[in-house]
């Protein structure tokens, strides 16, 4: 037998049988299963709470803000017409140092 | 999307594995024969391609990058199951035997589309050290380029020549095995 010819044609044989491209079910969810386990392990528990941490910061932050605007346009019920007085008052004490002294009696 | 799933969106990269896994089988399914073997070989790949995802380079094709990775895996996979591949001649099948006799007959009318023929060189693959197995596969299966291969293995041009005539030859000699008591 000439096996030069031979392995040709077992060569040849598997050339036009290639192997079929079938995937098993649920193949993918077994993978991904493994990916969200190694990416658990990449990012370690240190890291989830510092994740943590900033989020809850910048949470924190925008709440504050919120709250400081909310203040800012809304009328402060401790200004009133009393309050205008206080105000005038505060000036007359302190322009009343600036007087001249012969004024005073 | 590998961006994404760099970024630390895992989730993502659920679009590679349904993009690529149905090539990964078809070329996984070459090396191994068993259904287990198979996917064990090809979740590999994908895990390995999740924890290199940083060493691809945006100016080379992805694709390229995977097949690289799966190409390695499959020759780390023959290389770990070197000693399952001895087979004694006496394994040859009734049908492969009747093909084998038919080829000596009439060479040239030789049926290269039947059962027989297919598991006869899935035999004569299964012997073949796992480095000439893979060279074979590449170059003589998918009718791949010596560069090509080089760049798939990671080997030199030159060490895939010698590599490649070498495995020619030890296929030649595991024919021989399988034909010499019957036809020689």
């Amino acid at each position: 037998m000439n096996l030069d010819q031979l392995q040709q044609v077992v060569l040849e044989a598997a050339r036009r049988n290639p192997p079929e491209d079938r995937v098993p079910y649920a193949f993918e969810q077994r993978v991904m299963a493994q990916v969200r386990s190694r990416a658990r392990e990449a990012n370690p528990d240190g890291m989830t709470w510092l994740v943590g941490f900033w989020r809850a910061a910048l949470s924190g932050s925008a709440l504050a803000l919120l709250l400081v605007v909310a203040n800012g346009l809304m009328p402060d019920p401790g200004v009133s017409a009393e309050g205008d007085l206080s105000a005038a008052g505060l000036e007359e004490i302190l322009m009343a140092s600036a007087d001249p002294a012969g004024e005073s009696w | 999307m590998v961006a994404a799933v760099l970024g630390g969106d895992a989730e993502r990269f659920e679009v590679i594995v349904r993009r690529y896994q149905s090539r990964l089988f078809a070329t996984a399914r070459r090396y191994a024969r068993r259904d287990d073997e198979v996917e064990d070989i090809v979740q590999e790949i994908f895990l390995k391609a999740f924890g290199k995802l940083s060493t691809w380079r945006a100016d080379a094709p992805f694709d390229h990058w995977l097949m690289r990775l799966a190409v390695r895996t499959c020759f780390d996979f023959l290389r770990g199951h070197q000693r399952n591949r001895e087979h004694s001649v006496t394994e040859i099948s009734a049908e492969e035997e009747d093909w084998l006799e038919r080829h000596a007959a009439a060479p040239e009318s030789s049926d290269v589309d039947g059962d027989a023929a297919r598991s006869l060189i899935d035999r004569v693959m299964e012997q073949l050290s796992p480095a000439h197995r893979l060279i074979i596969t590449l170059l003589e299966l998918e009718e791949r380029s010596v560069k090509e291969i080089a760049s798939l293995t990671g080997w030199s041009v030159p060490l895939v020549k010698v590599r490649a005539f070498r495995a020619r030859a030890e296929m030649r000699k595991v024919l021989s095995r399988m034909t010499r008591e019957k036809y020689l």
